[in-house]
């Protein structure tokens, strides 16, 4: 029903992409995250109030893995004294010198154009839809009535 | 056979393996609990009733909350409860056997001087000593111990280094940078004197809870502590020099930890300019502070400087010293730096070894 063959295109970089069921909807609540393996890198999967990010798991500062910091928001200051908290939980912080990286976009907090981590695109897709291909599910059981997340590397 | 010849074995018998040395590694211990039970009954009760009397950031409370617990990287805590840096399997995964560590000096921080009363000072850094031998050296025989002295109390800190002297599992003598006063000063001299009869170098590492924070007083935030322990260094370092310590003790090797690195150059030349114009205040100090610091001081990497442009860093290294480097990892704490990505100049073949290896073979008693 799914193939495994790969079906290779062009991603965003003009290398070969393939789209890679990873996972049930249901595996990764809101909030959580889920480190997967594809074509052997290891992907941070991120679910964000239902809506589902993927980052390399390496930073790109010392090479720690991303996945074992916290999520964050930020507290921010127009003026000394007025401390607000802003989008929370929406950056992962390194878990060893703390930079901060946008899950949605992967660009770190402090310098947001040239340090970030790689993003790979991650989507949900109805099991019914995965037999139109092409994808590759090489470690989900996956069926027609259940709801599946994939990414593409 | 010598710490040193195993070190070199170990490195011969994996040829095209690269091996490092690590100056900084903090051991601890399972709980502060599982360390209090290893105190003498007087002490024990002591801190049981009074409550701990050391202050700092691995102790309960500290002035300077970190946005981290225990000061650590968030991956660092083993799964069996333990505070990080206490499961030695989860050291030799994340450090030691990833990295090729041929050698890993111990530097147990957070107890010891890091309180003002004197014989609890003494009881503590006895209990370190034994605990570094038995919990790590004695399973690990690549990690090393420091000689952890009361470093306010010399005669109690001779008796600690005499102790174990000939014990070839200690490497070198180890003080903590926040002091009751520049470590010039002529009461810390019988440390000195002991720690060269023996051949050991002394280790300074950054922190303690009792002394000054700044010149300028007592700052707000971690920010501004993180910070102030270079103040503390750059004391000691000019205190040092400026005393004539390395004049009377001239075999006398200090090793600067995890105070930064960038800065020492404009000191150096600093306070020779000083000296040329001002040296009869301090006539015992015979040579520019320039060739004492080049002579007698190494400066650990980490954290290491991260300029914007990474080949600045090759002066930066060129003008402390290619021979005064060690580097340092400060496993397992949240500030580790990585050997593999830490450095983000080019270094030569021979510049890496010489500061992964081949200068802390030289400086460490290895005999
Ligand atoms: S390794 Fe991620 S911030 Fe340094």
């Amino acid at each position: 029903m799914v193939q495994s063959e790969r079906r290779l295109k062009r991603g965003r970089q003009g290398e070969f992409v393939s789209k890679h069921v990873v996972a049930r909807v249901e595996d990764i609540g809101p909030g959580e995250r889920r480190v997967v393996t594809v074509r052997n890198r290891p992907i941070v999967i991120f679910n964000l109030d239902g809506e589902f990010f993927g980052l390399l798991n390496r930073c790109p500062h010392q090479a720690a893995s991303l996945s074992q910091g916290i999520q964050a928001g930020f507290a921010i200051a127009e003026v000394p004294g007025t401390e607000r908290c802003i989008r929370r939980g929406e950056f992962i912080r390194c878990p060893w010198h703390g930079w901060e990286y946008d899950i949605r976009t992967g660009q770190s907090w402090c310098d947001p154009e040239s340090i970030l981590v790689r993003r790979f695109k991650v989507e949900r897709v109805p099991g019914s839809e995965l037999v139109k291909g092409p994808f590759v599910a090489e470690t989900v059981e996956v069926s027609t009535d259940e709801e599946y997340i994939y990414v593409e590397a | 056979m010598s710490v040193r010849e195993t070190i070199l074995q170990t490195v011969e018998g994996s040829p095209g393996r690269e091996f490092i040395i690590d100056s900084d590694i903090h051991p601890e211990p399972y709980s502060p609990q599982s360390f209090r039970e290893r105190l003498p009954a007087r002490w024990r009760e002591h801190c049981e009733t009074y409550g701990d009397p050391q202050r700092g950031p691995y102790a309960a409370l500290t002035g300077y909350p970190r946005y981290i617990p225990r000061t650590s990287r968030r991956d660092a805590w083993p799964s069996n409860g333990g505070l990080p840096g206490s499961d030695l399997e989860l050291m030799r995964e994340q450090h030691l056997d990833r990295h090729g560590v041929a050698l890993g000096v111990l530097e147990p921080l957070g107890q010891g001087s890091w309180t003002r009363n004197l014989e609890l000072m003494g009881a503590v850094c006895s209990a370190l000593n034994e605990w570094q031998l038995e919990d790590f050296v004695a399973h690990e025989p690549r990690l090393k111990a420091s000689i952890v002295v009361p470093m306010e109390d010399a005669p109690a800190a001779v008796a600690e280094i005499r102790k174990h002297a000939d014990n070839r599992d200690f490497v070198q003598v180890q003080m903590n940078s926040l002091s009751e006063e520049p470590f010039g000063r002529r009461k810390y001299w019988p440390i000195y004197e002991e720690a060269v009869s023996h051949g050991l170098p002394v280790g300074i590492h950054v922190g303690g809870s009792t002394g000054a924070r700044t010149g300028g007083g007592w700052p707000s935030y971690y920010n501004e502590e993180h910070y102030s322990l270079v103040n503390s260094t750059q004391a000691h370092l000019t205190s040092l020099v400026l005393e004539g310590v390395f004049e009377h003790f001239p075999a006398l090797k200090v090793i600067l930890i995890e105070g930064g690195i960038a800065w020492t150059p404009a000191l150096s030349t600093r306070l020779d300019r000083l000296w040329s114009r001002l040296g009869s205040e301090v006539p015992h100090c015979r040579k520019p502070p320039s060739e004492y610091v080049k002579a007698n001081v190494f400066f650990s990497t980490q954290p290491m400087e991260e300029p914007e442009n990474p080949e600045d860093l090759l002066q930066i290294f060129a003008d402390i010293g290619w021979n005064n480097i060690l580097y340092a990892s400060d496993y397992p704490h949240w500030d580790y730096d990585d050997p593999e990505y830490a450095f983000k100049a080019p270094l030569s073949v021979e510049q890496k070894r010489k500061i992964m290896f081949d200068n802390a073979l030289s400086v460490y008693r290895l005999d």
